[in-house]
Order: structure tokens, then C-alpha cells, then sequence
């Protein structure tokens, strides 16, 4: 257990957009995992992914770490920000993107 | 699992809300839940999303597949109409 939260977090920790999903960014296996990887292509964001259903453990323990009863989970500069609707709303108020480029941008100056 | 219990627990669990839940592909897993509570208040969506999971306990982490939300608070639903 505490291994498998110790990966959550070094994931988290060296991604600034890091999304825990179904399958992978080319083969997602649920329809909300790619809605949510698309939008995050569309911006044009570099993110790391990791495969839940590669690792039941970890797909537990995702939910339990965020109180999220869902995948996939969105977590920008270390926050927990949500599932598919809330990136696609997001989005759509034009929110996402200002997000995103403050996320990216406080990793450049480093 | 229907719409209907749903509905009703959400309701439940969040007094006083106005809420209408559709069954998106009648196989009784996939819902689509508009959700208008004055609880919203001051809340950004994660939490309200929160709140609303909550409020399905375990029928969201066994029953429901998935759950597409819609949380408002009242004077945001009076905006949008």
C-alpha cells in the first residue's frame, strides 16, 4: 500500500499535467480516458499518464488517495483538478488552458 | 439500477436539490445527473462532484459505471435558462 501511494506521488511530483486513466494515451480503454487525453492534446500539453488497469492496486489506491470514486483523475502542478467532466467544463469556460501554461510555465524557470 | 433510484438517492443525500438524472444507454450503468443545490455554494467542482458521490455511497463505487455530472448552484441555473 504504501508503495503503491509513494508511486502516485513521485508521478504527480515529476509531471506538471499527470493523468491516472484507463489504457494508454494511444490505446485508451474508456471513453472518458480519451475525451480527457484528447483535450489535453488539443492544448497542445505535454502530460504523463499511468494505466490503471495495468495494476488493480494502484487503480484502488488512486481512488482513495483524491476521494474520487472515478477514472481517470487529473492532477495539475501536484492538485487534484478532476475527472473527465470537470477537464471537458473546463475547457469549454476556457479555464483549462490559463491552467495548463501556469503549470508549464512555473516548471521552465527552473 | 434505474434513473429513478438515482434521482432519489441523490436527493437523499443532498436536501432540498433539484435533481434529474438520465439513463444514457438503458443499460441501467451509465447516467447523465444534472444536480442544482444551494450546497454548491462557494464550492469548486471537485467538491461538488464530491459531494454528489457521496451522496451515492457505494451504490456509485459497485452499481454505477459511470456518472456524467452536472453541478449548478441555483442562481447559476436560473442563469443558464
Amino acid at each position: 500500500m504504501a508503495e503503491v501511494i509513494e508511486q502516485i506521488e513521485s508521478a504527480i511530483r515529476g509531471n506538471k499535467i499527470m493523468i491516472f486513466m484507463k489504457g494508454t494515451r494511444t490505446f485508451p480503454q474508456c471513453g472518458f480516458s480519451a475525451a480527457t487525453v484528447q483535450i489535453f492534446d488539443e492544448l497542445g500539453a505535454p502530460y504523463g499518464t499511468m494505466d490503471v488497469l495495468a495494476d488493480p492496486e494502484l487503480r484502488d489506491a488512486i481512488k482513495r488517495y483524491s476521494n474520487w470514486p472515478t477514472i481517470p483523475q487529473v492532477f495539475i502542478d501536484g492538485k487534484f483538478v478532476g475527472g473527465c467532466d470537470i477537464i471537458r467544463e473546463l475547457y469549454d469556460s476556457g479555464e483549462l488552458e490559463p491552467m495548463v501554461k501556469a503549470a508549464l510555465g512555473a516548471g521552465a524557470g527552473r | 439500477m434505474d434513473a429513478k433510484e438515482v434521482e432519489e438517492l441523490i436527493a437523499r443525500g443532498i436536501p432540498g436539490a433539484h435533481v434529474e438524472v438520465r439513463d444514457l444507454t438503458g443499460s441501467g450503468d451509465h447516467f447523465e445527473a444534472l444536480v442544482v443545490s444551494e450546497a454548491f455554494e462557494g464550492k469548486g467542482l471537485v467538491e461538488r462532484h464530491q459531494v454528489v458521490y457521496n451522496a451515492l455511497g457505494d451504490a456509485m463505487r459497485v452499481r454505477v459505471h459511470a456518472l456524467t455530472l452536472k453541478t449548478l448552484t441555483p442562481s447559476q441555473h436560473r442563469n443558464r435558462r
